[in-house]
């Protein structure tokens, strides 16, 4: 196994995050002063007290802006700095920029804001009744759902909500822009999307994209919650560094993020599900109504990845579903790891608890009659590419001994009256590619130096997930050196421009594939120049940092291959594209094939209830995963172990409480809690499927950050099993986060 | 003048005494391995260890930066992740890397540090205790599972070479774990200038957890007194079966005294559920009790165990039974400038039953939605005396009389932990928060007390009865 290259640094605190820059003289420091109300009239902004404080340099305004105050990517909608209306509590007003970020952040606490205050709409249904959406409403349609029911022996119809998620990546979201004697701007920043970051300093700076330099050496977490959200700070250093020509650090601190920042989208959603008497799905319709907040930020995306994922990992033939992004006066719920596929996925396993009771079938049985077969379709129309589902569940109820897991459970919950146990099983298909097609493709660029070490640069940023050293491994492999002698080097627009950000699960396929062709062409070039060395005629390969010829060692080194190329004048750099091949999706008919492939596993849980408090421990997680023939295991399975308790968090920890006023109450570390290492499941077993090549990825491997955090849905319905014990014919409660508090009111309200 | 050193160097500041430690390390000493995560202690980025001087040495424990002044490093060894490095990786490192426990890198120093303040302790090189030194450590990557392994690894790699008792500071320096430097770290601090007297008016800061967390900027400007210089009001001790508490021994100082464990038997299971050991060793009894929080862990256990305190202002001392310290929310019968001395309980309450309730969102280092403590006298089967009290279900620490009055003379049923809790459940007033809803809280509060019955006298009150 080859370890993560960022970990020795790590482990010695010498990693550098954007805070930790060497801050270069006369570097000032930003602080935001953002919205105390979530809708209003912005009258006016008094920033007298707040000039007249020491250390305050200058406060920046909306009209400050040399170009468009706009940063909305998908949908422009969002300003930087808010004009003439606020829309949601912690919506940047203005900066202020200060010798210290104590003197600005005192300097914040001065300005006064004149705002006219209007309710708030915080529920996305009832902003749908209002009408007020982001985009149009979209609807995936396969079979014909209405035709349907009439056949179904069980018809059942059900509201399911879920809440919001916050990232809370340890690092928190940070800038600091640089200007150089031209005005041209070097902008540091902790963010998924240096290109984005790059395009929108650009267009609100007023400056052509090759004045923006766009730097990111690693995030200290990102979860999606750089993906979008981290560009208003970058900008705003940018502005102010633009402005007075001279650096500016924006970081925010813990509330500041928490406040201001995006988060995962709340949705609530109504299904209708449609059996026959063997227990296979027949039908499903579902609603979604997905609070995108008050700017589109990536929410539209979002919402269809929901829509492609409401089926989950089942063969279901009559399929309609309609997502509606609903505006509220909430901060633009953004990207999260998963991307709108776990909001999906909860509502069908929802359906399917409910269902599997109305049957008289455990939901596992159910869950197993419904899966994936060879030639099913999704609701948009793509026919599923080496389905691996069933595989996936059957190899886990074997290998976990799921029977005898039941029979434990069951003479466990007839001996106590107070705990009792509780399983499920959660199989997960997520498809992988943007589904936005256009972002399927990356850049990279090699250089092989004269001394035959060779530095990569790609379009992936790094964050934890490891992909650098994935890419490290395609290069190392592909030019047949040690890894030792490859450096992967930040991500920065000027080496590789235009860049699809980091999202989507697809870094290492995307980039390592640009990396994989840069590669081979450098290889290509160096091929003849060994070919000439050594006068062969026969196959020249490198292994091992030496050239082969038909399989068989040569003299010839690596090192003394590339010294020799260089002589004979040989270009030693190559710069490649690649673009997923075959993919497509029409909108206006809603079909196409949106994805290279999918993922495949299943999770099998175990929880323990305890009936006199309302709480639960987690006893055990076990999968079996997809994960093709996996890059790196160290980091694949860690990828599966943090997604998964990401995933568990979110239906069951972690709680993102607004009051009525639109302001955040779950607002620090002592109000929203994310898992301790004592909150995590007491075990996690994770199975790579074996013998499971994709040839339609970077060395035959698979995707892995987002997938497994589905898993971690199945810990909801493993407590509400449980739940169902103590509490025998209670329907069940689907209300994700289920916290001890909706527990005990389950059991005794 | 601060007079401290840090990592191997001494340093002599004259900075302001409130100026919290994170920022000084970060921007003053330029060491920025450790890292900022939330400025509340609730993230464990910002680990340091503090180096007490004791005897020959240094005794280290690992802390949370943010929520410490650096006034409190006068005469101390501040260490970070930077003085802590070796030439290569050292056993805690090679097995975080080898077993991937680390992935965006961010919380990685201060799991290191937690680690290095565990192998310089005095717990037992065991599992639970290794885990128990960076549950104040939190991950957003790992789901914690490669990091358990990474211990395990530690610990395997350590446990032969590492005497489980004593001193382990000379075979970690052998191993590399600590740098060569550390045996020689009271020589590099050398002489220390004694703080001068607090002027008069000075904020009195006890441990600062919750004074860091709600005014650090407020306090970086002002005179303090900071009572961790203060060693008569540190520790536990016995007089006439009476079990005394000075106010700034700390939460980790009660959960590991053998005193408190012959007072209140099951303690240290209990205040494992308040905060993370790394805030632990911060946070003061007294402070727990002067921030007169309504939902207070530590407050809640005295008040059931009918403590009393001991209040001195200069020359003036008065006794006040903890009951009677809380007025209304925040608001505590403290004059400007009186202390909590000591906290005493009672050595009549020895005798009684003891027993703390605790249900928060996440199980450990959260706040309560509802937290209750009951103690009871039993005699012949008969409950002679009870004491309840109850947080999270009104502005202030609660003493439920009603519900004590409902066990008076009663024997132990289910039916007696029954009318307890309608008499508290009628007593309390919850309010709606962040933490729950009113309703949820009452019915907490009801299920806690069946809670305290169940795991106090099963036999008596079987969870049949009362689930």
């Amino acid at each position: 196994m080859l370890r993560n290259v960022d970990t020795p640094l790590h482990v010695r605190g010498e990693s550098v995050f954007v805070d930790d820059l060497p801050e270069p003289d006369g570097t000032l420091h930003g602080a935001v002063c953002a919205s105390p109300v979530a809708h209003g009239g912005l009258r006016a902004i008094h920033l007298d007290d707040a000039r007249a404080c020491p250390g305050v340099v200058r406060i920046l305004t909306a009209a400050d802006i040399p170009g468009q105050n706009e940063i909305g990517n998908i949908i422009a909608d969002e300003p930087l700095l808010a004009e003439c209306a606020v829309h949601y509590v912690g919506q940047p007003v203005a900066l202020v920029v200060a010798r210290t970020p104590e003197a600005a952040r005192e300097a914040v606490t001065r300005v006064r804001l004149d705002i006219d205050e209007q309710p708030p709409v915080l529920d996305p249904r009832a902003a749908a009744a209002a009408g007020h959406f982001i985009a149009p409403p979209r609807r995936l349609v396969l079979g014909d759902v209405d035709a349907t029911w009439a056949h179904c022996q069980t018809v059942l119809e059900g509201r399911v909500d879920s809440g919001g998620q916050e990232h809370l990546y340890l690092e928190m979201q940070g800038a600091m822009a640089v200007p150089d004697e031209k005005g041209h701007l070097r902008v540091y920043s902790s963010t998924q999307g240096p290109t984005a970051v790059q395009r929108t300093v650009a267009r609100v700076l007023g400056l052509g994209m090759h004045a923006v330099q766009v730097e990111v050496r690693r995030l200290g977490g990102g979860f999606g919650g750089k993906e979008d959200q981290a560009t208003a700070w970058a900008v705003l250093a940018a502005l102010g560094a633009c402005l007075l020509r001279r650096p500016v650090k924006v970081v925010l601190r813990r509330g500041e993020d928490m406040r201001m920042t995006g988060k995962r989208h709340p949705y609530s959603s109504d299904y209708r599900i449609g059996l026959d008497g063997a227990g296979k799905i027949l039908a499903f319709e579902a609603t979604y109504y997905q609070n995108a907040g008050a700017a589109a930020d990536l929410s539209t995306a979002v919402l269809e990845r929901t829509l492609f994922h409401s089926t989950n990992s089942y063969h279901i033939p009559n399929v309609r579903v309609t997502g509606m992004s609903c505006r509220t006066n909430l901060p633009p719920f953004t990207a999260f790891r998963g991307f709108g596929g776990p909001q999906g996925m909860f509502v069908i396993e929802s359906a399917i608890a409910r269902a599997a009771d109305a049957c008289g079938l455990p939901a596992w049985e159910l869950q197993r009659r419904n899966l994936l077969e060879a030639d099913s379709v999704f609701p948009y129309g793509m026919r599923v590419y080496d389905p691996r589902a069933r595989r996936c569940f059957e190899e886990a109820l074997a290998r976990y001994h799921w029977e005898d897991w039941q029979r434990e459970a069951a003479a466990f919950n007839a001996a106590n009256r107070r705990f009792k146990r509780g399983l499920s099983a959660m199989p997960v298909c997520f498809g992988i590619s943007f589904t936005n097609t256009m972002l399927n493709q990356a850049g990279a660029l090699v250089h092989v130096y004269t001394d035959g070490s060779v530095g990569v640069s790609t379009a992936a940023v790094e964050m934890g997930q490891g992909v650098n050293t994935k890419i490290l491994r395609v290069v190392a492999r592909t030019l047949g050196i040690p890894d030792a002698r490859v450096s992967i080097d930040s991500t920065d627009t000027r080496r590789v421009a235009n860049t699809s950000p980091t999202a989507a699960s697809a870094a290492a396929d995307l980039n390592g594939m640009a990396a994989q062709l840069a590669c081979q062409a450098v290889l290509e070039r160096l091929r003849g120049v060994a070919a000439a060395l050594l006068g062969a005629a026969g196959r020249l390969a490198i292994h091992d940092g030496r050239v082969q010829v038909d399989g068989r060692a040569t003299d010839l080194t690596w090192e003394q291959l590339v010294a020799a190329a260089y002589m004979r004048r040989t270009n030693l750099s190559a710069q490649a594209y690649f673009a997923t091949p075959d993919i497509h999706y029409d909108k206006t008919t809603e079909q196409g094939e949106p994805f290279r492939y999918h993922v495949f596993g299943t999770a099998l849980t175990q929880v323990t209830v305890d009936g006199l408090r309302g709480t639960y421990t987690l006893d055990a997680v076990r999968m079996v995963h997809d994960a093709g023939a996996s890059l790196d295991v160290l980091i694949d399975r860690g990828q599966a172990e943090g997604a998964l308790l990401q995933g568990i968090a979110w239906v069951t920890l972690e709680d993102l409480l607004f009051d009525a006023k639109g302001r955040l109450m779950s607002n620090s570390l002592t109000n929203y809690k994310v898992p301790d290492l004592h909150f995590a499941p007491r075990e996690v077993d994770v199975a790579f499927l074996e013998e499971a090549g994709n040839p339609r990825a970077v060395l035959q491997s698979k995707a892995i950050g987002e997938p497994p955090l589905m898993y971690g849905i199945g810990t909801y319905f493993a407590i509400l099993s449980a739940l169902r014990a103590l509490r025998p014919g209670r329907p069940g409660v689907y209300d994700a986060p289920l916290t001890p508090e909706k527990v005990l009111r389950f059991l005794y309200a | 003048m601060l007079q401290f050193l840090f990592n191997d160097a001494r340093r002599d500041e004259d900075l302001p005494a409130g100026m919290v430690v994170l920022d000084y390390v970060r921007r003053v000493g330029r060491c920025p391995g450790t890292k900022e995560g939330c400025r509340e202690g609730d993230c464990g980025a910002c680990t340091v260890l503090l180096g007490e001087p004791n005897g020959a040495r240094f005794r280290y424990q690992a802390m949370t930066s943010c929520l410490m002044p650096i006034g409190d490093l006068h005469g101390r060894h501040l260490v970070t992740i930077e003085g802590l490095n070796g030439p290569g990786l050292n056993a805690i490192q090679q097995a975080i890397v080898d077993q991937g426990a680390t992935q965006c890198g961010f919380c990685t120093p201060g799991f290191v540090v937690s680690l290095t303040g565990f192998l310089l302790g005095e717990a037992p090189l065991t599992e639970v205790e290794a885990l128990a030194a960076i549950e104040g450590n939190i991950c957003r990557c790992t789901g914690y599972v490669s990091i358990v392994r990474a211990v395990r690894d530690m610990l395997a790699a350590l446990r032969d070479k590492v005497p489980a008792t004593g001193d382990r500071l000379p075979a970690l320096m052998a191993l590399g774990v600590v740098p060569p430097y550390f045996a020689e770290a009271l020589t590099r601090l050398g002489p220390v200038t004694p703080l001068p007297p607090a002027p008069p008016g000075a904020v009195i800061v006890g441990g600062g957890s919750d004074l860091l967390v709600q005014q650090a900027e407020a306090l970086a400007g002002q005179p303090l007194r900071l009572l961790s210089h203060e060693p008569n009001l540190r520790g536990l001790r016995e007089r006439d079966g009476d079990l005394y508490i000075g106010a700034m021994s700390s939460t980790e100082d009660l959960l590991r005294s053998d005193l408190a464990r012959a007072f209140i038997p099951d303690l240290e299971p209990t205040l494992r559920l308040v905060s993370s050991q790394l805030v632990r060793r911060r946070a003061s009894v007294g402070g727990n009790i002067v921030n007169a929080s309504p939902i207070g862990d530590l407050t809640i256990m005295l008040l059931a165990l009918g403590a009393e305190l001991g209040l001195r202002l200069g020359e003036e001392f008065r006794t006040l039974p903890l009951a009677r310290f809380f007025l209304g929310y925040k608001q505590r019968d403290l004059r400007p400038g009186e202390w909590i001395e000591w906290v005493r309980l009672p050595a009549a309450r020895r005798s009684y039953c003891f027993h703390f309730e605790k249900v928060s969102r996440r199980r450990y280092l959260d706040i309560a939605s509802v937290n209750t403590a009951l103690s009871v006298q039993l005699v012949d089967g008969v409950m002679r005396d009870a004491t309840l009290a109850a947080g999270g279900v009104g502005p202030i620490p609660m003493v439920i009389p009603a519900a004590a009055g409902a066990l008076r003379g009663q024997p132990v049923s289910a039916a007696a932990a029954q009318a307890c809790a309608a008499a508290a459940c009628a007593a309390v007033r919850p309010i709606s928060d962040v933490r729950g809803s009113a309703d949820y809280k009452r019915l907490l509060l009801r299920q806690l007390i069946y809670a305290h019955f169940v795991e106090l006298f099963p036999e008596a009150c079987p969870v049949e009865a009362l689930c």
